[in-house]
């Protein structure tokens, strides 16, 4: 076996945390991208800055507000201790969190996009024909943000896939629980087993890359299917 | 009854004020130049815009008062945009079927088949917008409007972004679906050539506001209205066949002033027949001329004349109770001694067949 077990279960976590938390980011992400690409409120960059934050933050500065935040004293885990929940700071739950606030703008801007792009009209027509708000939003707008719906699930899921500094933070390196690629990667130069750092490193670079082949191909199907 | 319309927009600088009815039969064209308030009204009457203040009655039932305002999807409508605006994620038959199955339509399907038919889209069903032409995907928003069972047609403009042969191309059609519709159809349009083709009514808008409403028959020869001063004024009057010569290829038509004599091909007896006349095609005799090749001539009397420019003069003529417009010089109109009451001969030298 070229990867230890400890290697595969390290690829294993980071495959679910990046599934898991591609889901859970579609789901949020997708009304509030709805709701950005819809609102005429005045103070609606406000939010758009916020969303956009970790893309210019040092992961590591995400990762020491979140696991502030999600601490026994933060708002977050006081809340979660208050309602009898367990502590959310280096367990798997917490990296999900810390991954849907460091790969929201992946999801959100591309959806976003997509929305706005749609425009006004094929949405009004369909209100001609008797289709109801979610009716509408479920039959025209999904549908027809479909290339953005693909560019930020690929592009949300390989961005939670390389994260470091905020898992780091708030997960550790615990192995089997949160312990992801990167981090073991960083274990095995630190330890200099460079061999199996390769494969690792490897892996994680094949399967990135077959990624974000998927978005540009699917990408380009769509603008050329329609000239 | 008739649809009641009452309506107060304002958007910064523009504003429209609405106060009129819309008969609940035909075709009603929403006419007048461009920013003068043609899309925002029918777009409030689907519900697209909501005026600060407003009232709409349609078929006895309230759309909107101060209390209520229905929302597009719960109005009773069809609507076709200026552009077209299939769904690009669905197919011919599915951008038909999207009205259709939630349209609650209880009507058999023949109905649809019959508006399929008629706009002759058959064989386009399983293609993707993006395979058919402008004129093709308009004939398919239009078929898709009516499959939603609608109790009023609305149509923005659907031929402006057309070029001129589409245009020729999907018109035959749209006459054809307005003669079969029992619903009330509004009609915006800025193409006088249109409306004297499609519509039974006109709504004349100008910044805003109506400036005149009635039969299109009667408003394109009012003398108080700026129709019948254009260069291209034109009379319009529908008839019914009476006769056809096979053997000289004329129809007779006859109309409440008289008849006309028009070469065409063969007509059925009964039909109804809309003629357009230009004004600059009538001329007036003080004689009944009868070595003449013209072959509609009729008594008339002066019912109003109104000077253009030092050279030419506007005659709105009444054959029976039916006005024609006629365009004469002003020396003309002098060495005749035309007056306001005269009994004169109106020589119609060329008529269309509208439709």
């Amino acid at each position: 076996m070229i990867l230890s077990e400890q290697d595969l279960t390290a690829l294993f976590v980071t495959l679910k945390l990046a599934s898991v938390s591609t889901l859970v980011l579609l789901v949020v992400g997708t009304p509030l991208a709805w709701w950005l690409s819809k609102s005429q409120w005045r103070f609606k960059y406000l939010i758009e800055a916020i969303i956009a934050l970790p893309l210019i933050l040092p992961p590591t500065v995400l990762g020491f507000y979140l696991l502030v935040s999600i601490g026994p004293n933060g708002p977050i885990g006081g809340l979660v201790d208050a309602l009898g929940g367990a502590p959310l700071a280096f367990t798997f739950t917490g990296l999900v969190i810390g991954s849907v606030f460091y790969s929201m703008p992946f999801v959100v801007q591309p959806l976003q996009n997509a929305f706005s792009s749609i425009g006004e009209r094929p949405l009004e027509v369909a209100a001609t024909l008797r289709a109801s708000p979610m009716d509408r939003f479920f039959t025209i707008a999904v549908p027809m943000a479909k290339p953005g719906f693909i560019t930020a699930s690929v592009l949300g899921f390989a961005h939670t896939l390389g994260e470091f500094g905020v898992v780091l933070m708030i997960g550790g390196n615990i192995p089997g629980s949160t312990q992801v690629v990167s981090i073991a990667i960083y274990d095995h130069v630190e330890a200099l087993e460079y061999g199996q750092a390769h494969w690792l490193a490897g892996s994680l670079l094949v399967l990135s890359f077959l990624l974000l082949i998927v978005v540009y191909g699917a990408n380009r199907r769509y603008t050329v299917a329609k000239p | 009854m008739s649809i009641e319309v009452r309506f107060g927009i304002k958007r910064g600088e523009f504003s429209l004020t609405i106060d009129t009815e819309i008969p609940e039969h035909g075709v009603t064209a929403i006419f007048g130049a461009s920013g003068s308030g043609k899309t925002t009204l029918l777009r409030a009457i689907a519900g697209l815009e909501a005026p600060e203040n407003g009232f709409l009655k349609v078929g006895g039932v309230v759309w909107q008062d101060t209390n209520t305002f229905l929302q597009t999807h719960e109005r009773k409508i069809g609507y076709v945009f200026q552009e077209p605006s299939l769904f690009q994620h669905l197919n011919v038959q599915d951008n038909i079927n999207y009205g259709l199955a939630r349209s609650k339509r209880d009507k058999s399907e023949r109905s649809l088949d019959d508006a399929i038919s008629l706009l002759g889209i058959e064989h386009l069903l399983k293609r993707m917008p993006w395979q058919l032409s402008g004129g093709e995907q308009q004939r398919v928003a239009i078929v898709r409007a009516l499959a939603a069972d609608p109790s009023m047609l609305l149509l923005d403009e659907p031929l402006a972004a057309l070029g001129d042969e589409q245009k020729a191309e999907i018109l035959p059609y749209l006459e054809s679906v307005y003669q079969q519709l029992d619903i009330p159809v509004l009609y915006v349009s800025h193409s006088r050539n249109e409306v004297a083709r499609l519509a039974d009514h006109l709504l004349l808008l100008d910044k805003g506001t109506i400036k005149a409403s009635g039969k299109v028959t009667d408003l394109f020869t009012s003398l108080d209205l700026p129709l019948a001063h254009q260069t291209h004024a034109e009379t319009i009057i529908d008839t019914t066949v009476t006769s056809y010569d096979a053997e000289f290829g004329l129809a007779t038509l006859k109309f409440s002033g008289g008849q006309f004599v028009v070469a065409s091909n063969p007509l059925d007896s009964q039909t109804t027949v809309r003629l357009q006349i230009l004004a600059r095609d009538v001329s007036v005799t003080l004689e009944h001329q009868k070595d003449t090749s013209i072959l509609n001539i009729f008594p008339v009397t002066i019912d109003h004349l109104v000077k253009e420019s030092s050279s030419q003069m506007t005659l709105r003529l009444l054959a029976g109770k039916t006005p024609i417009l006629a365009k004469v010089t002003c020396r003309s109109a002098q060495s005749l001694g035309l007056k306001i009451g005269d009994t004169v001969y109106a020589q119609v030298k060329t008529v269309a067949l509208l439709r």
